[in-house]
């Protein structure tokens, strides 16, 4: 496990500089390309970079399990919820006008926080099926075949 | 693209050809760029090259890396796919032709959401606007199809493991 030593250094490197970029397109995205799904899957990517280099299990550590998978849901619970708060305020599902002082920042708002919904769930379901495929192949190999 | 797509399908090499539709994905994003669709690209590239390829080099680890070789004939597949085929192209010829300011498609909707979604919404990007605000019934939709895709892929291989760290033998 002492070898990849480049691979190690340079994965560390980058890491932090793909979670920063993952970050931008998801708060960014109301400007210029990207967006929740985008972010989401850039955001899973550093820590499936993580896991190839430093194995499932180290992966599993930084993320638990049970993180990701209340991750998975409480995306689509943020989606969910964005859309109610206007029912409360007087107008229709996801129409997020009364969500702010004026209705375009009222849109702003709900779009913001609907992309972060998405960005949450896309990022947990992603390193979560990768974590699923990856942890199941080392396992079968160490103990059965 | 065509040369990649006749490598994937001569190719027995499974592995080879994950790293072609790797490929593949990344000329795709390309394409989209050259149409200036550039969340398209984005996630294509994200999605499709990325990803997508990472997961079946995981998947990869779990089967054998040699396709089986069928010996069935090809002839019936070959005729269904070259009719399928041609009824496809001879649909695009009623298409309007690419770019064509008149196509039913830029005169229905579009127009409106190109002219108030940045007074309306305060959003400049009008693909973002469109997706998570006109379109956010939809949107709720594709991010409830990611969750049960993931809840689906739990269910499916995630016991086995949860067994195994039961009986004691965690790997370690």
């Amino acid at each position: 496990m002492t070898h990849h030593l480049v691979l190690r250094v340079v994965a560390k490197l980058l890491i932090p500089f793909i979670l920063l970029f993952a970050l931008y397109v998801q708060f960014h995205g109301d400007f210029g390309p990207g967006g929740g799904f985008q972010a989401g899957v850039i955001f899973a990517s550093a820590f499936v970079l993580y896991a190839l280099i430093y194995g499932v299990d180290k992966t599993l550590q930084v993320v638990p399990e049970d993180v990701l998978r209340v991750g998975i849901g409480l995306g689509v619970l943020i989606y969910g919820m964005t859309g109610i708060v206007p029912l409360f305020l007087g107008a229709p599902y996801l129409d997020y006008s009364p969500m702010g002082h004026e209705a375009p920042h009222g849109q702003e708002h709900g779009i913001f926080s609907v992309e972060f919904g998405v960005g949450v769930t896309v990022s947990s379901v992603m390193a979560m099926i990768f974590l699923q495929f990856a942890g199941r192949g080392g396992k079968d190999d160490e103990d059965e075949t | 693209m065509a040369g990649t797509i006749y490598m994937i399908v001569r190719l027995h090499g499974l592995f080879a050809v994950v790293m072609l539709g790797g490929i593949y994905s990344l000329m795709a994003a390309s394409m989209f760029v050259v149409l200036d669709a550039v969340d398209v690209a984005f996630t294509e590239a994200a999605v499709g090259a990325g990803i997508s390829t990472v997961l079946m080099l995981g998947a990869l680890a779990l089967v054998k890396s040699e396709e089986k070789v069928a010996s069935r004939q090809v002839l019936l597949p070959l005729l269904t796919a070259l009719i399928a085929g041609a009824a496809l192209i001879y649909g695009t010829l009623d298409m309007p032709h690419y770019g064509d300011p008149n196509a039913p498609i830029h005169l229905h909707v579009a127009p409106v959401y190109l002219a108030d979604s940045e007074v309306k919404t305060m959003v400049p990007n009008v693909v973002t606007s469109v997706l998570a605000s006109y379109r956010g019934y939809d949107t709720l939709g594709e991010t409830t199809v990611i969750l049960t895709a993931g809840v689906g892929v739990m269910l499916i291989l995630g016991g086995n493991r949860r067994r195994r760290r039961k009986t004691g033998k965690g790997g370690e």
